[in-house]
């Protein structure tokens, strides 16, 4: 009797130290595939649409109007990815996985703009700056969060 | 008022500089919200609830420079730029910047 209980016990306990973690892994993987889809997806809509870091006109364009658009996203890792960022630390070499979280972040801020220009019927976006900070080490060893703005003047004809 | 980040504006001329316009503000992360954050850190991805919060406060401090800008008599900022730093453990500041200017439409 006490050795089932034992058992049942020890097979829950398991399941929460091994299984928790690959169920969180797996999710985030999931979701990360998904938002790069999405970004493909919205990107293709806004292919055509000029989108520049220089202060002036693309060539053989007028504008009457300008305004100040922006983009912005806070992005956070996960539990698990830094975990896996201490020990790369010891080796040195690239951290795929914060990669991956600051592309997707920058992605989705651009993103973020072009669709606000876009609303105000904007033939392009000048002068794109990017800034990213990081906002929060929130306690102790959890995961690093992020903010990424993208700004830029959409000009309307 | 015409906000921009170029040093122009497309379609006007500049008449009169009224010099370096700001406004800041920092805000505190709300217990209720850190809460949700930090279940999302378990997965990662996109903090919806930071995401607004700094939204929303960017948008006063723009609205701050804007004010001042009007007192100044100004009817445009140029080459505003965005900054943001962590004050202090779970503070941000979120500051903007630009030059005020008064601007006519060209003919």
């Amino acid at each position: 009797m006490n050795d089932t209980a034992g058992v049942v016990f020890l097979l829950l306990w398991m399941l929460v130290v091994i299984g928790l973690p690959i169920a969180f892994i797996i999710t985030g993987r999931i979701r990360e595939k998904n938002h790069f889809e999405d970004i493909a997806r919205r990107e293709a809509i806004h292919r055509n649409f000029p989108v520049i870091d220089l202060s002036l006109l693309p060539a053989g364009m007028t504008a009457s109007r300008s305004t100040l658009v922006t983009g912005q996203v806070v992005i956070a890792s996960d539990y698990l990815k830094n975990f896996f960022a201490q020990y790369r630390q010891i080796f040195g070499g690239e951290m795929k996985s914060y990669q991956t979280m600051m592309q997707r972040a920058k992605a989705e801020a651009r993103l973020r703009m072009i669709e606000d220009a876009r609303k105000l019927d904007a033939v392009a976006v000048i002068n794109v700056r990017f800034e990213t900070s990081q906002i929060g080490q929130a306690r102790g060893k959890s995961a690093a969060m992020s903010e990424v703005l993208c700004y830029g003047t959409a000009v309307m004809p | 008022m015409i906000v921009v980040n170029t040093e122009t504006i497309p379609g006007h001329r500049i008449i009169a500089l009224k010099g370096l316009v700001q406004g800041n503000t920092i805000r505190a992360k709300h217990l209720g919200r850190d809460i949700g954050a930090g279940l999302k850190n378990l997965v990662g991805g996109e903090l919806t609830a930071y995401t607004e919060l700094l939204t929303e406060s960017r948008r006063q401090a723009m609205e701050r420079m804007m004010a001042q800008a009007q007192q100044l008599g100004a009817n445009a900022i140029l080459n505003v730029r965005f900054t943001t730093s962590s004050v202090a453990a779970g503070a941000a500041e979120l500051y903007a910047y630009g030059t005020a200017v008064t601007v006519e439409p060209v003919t």
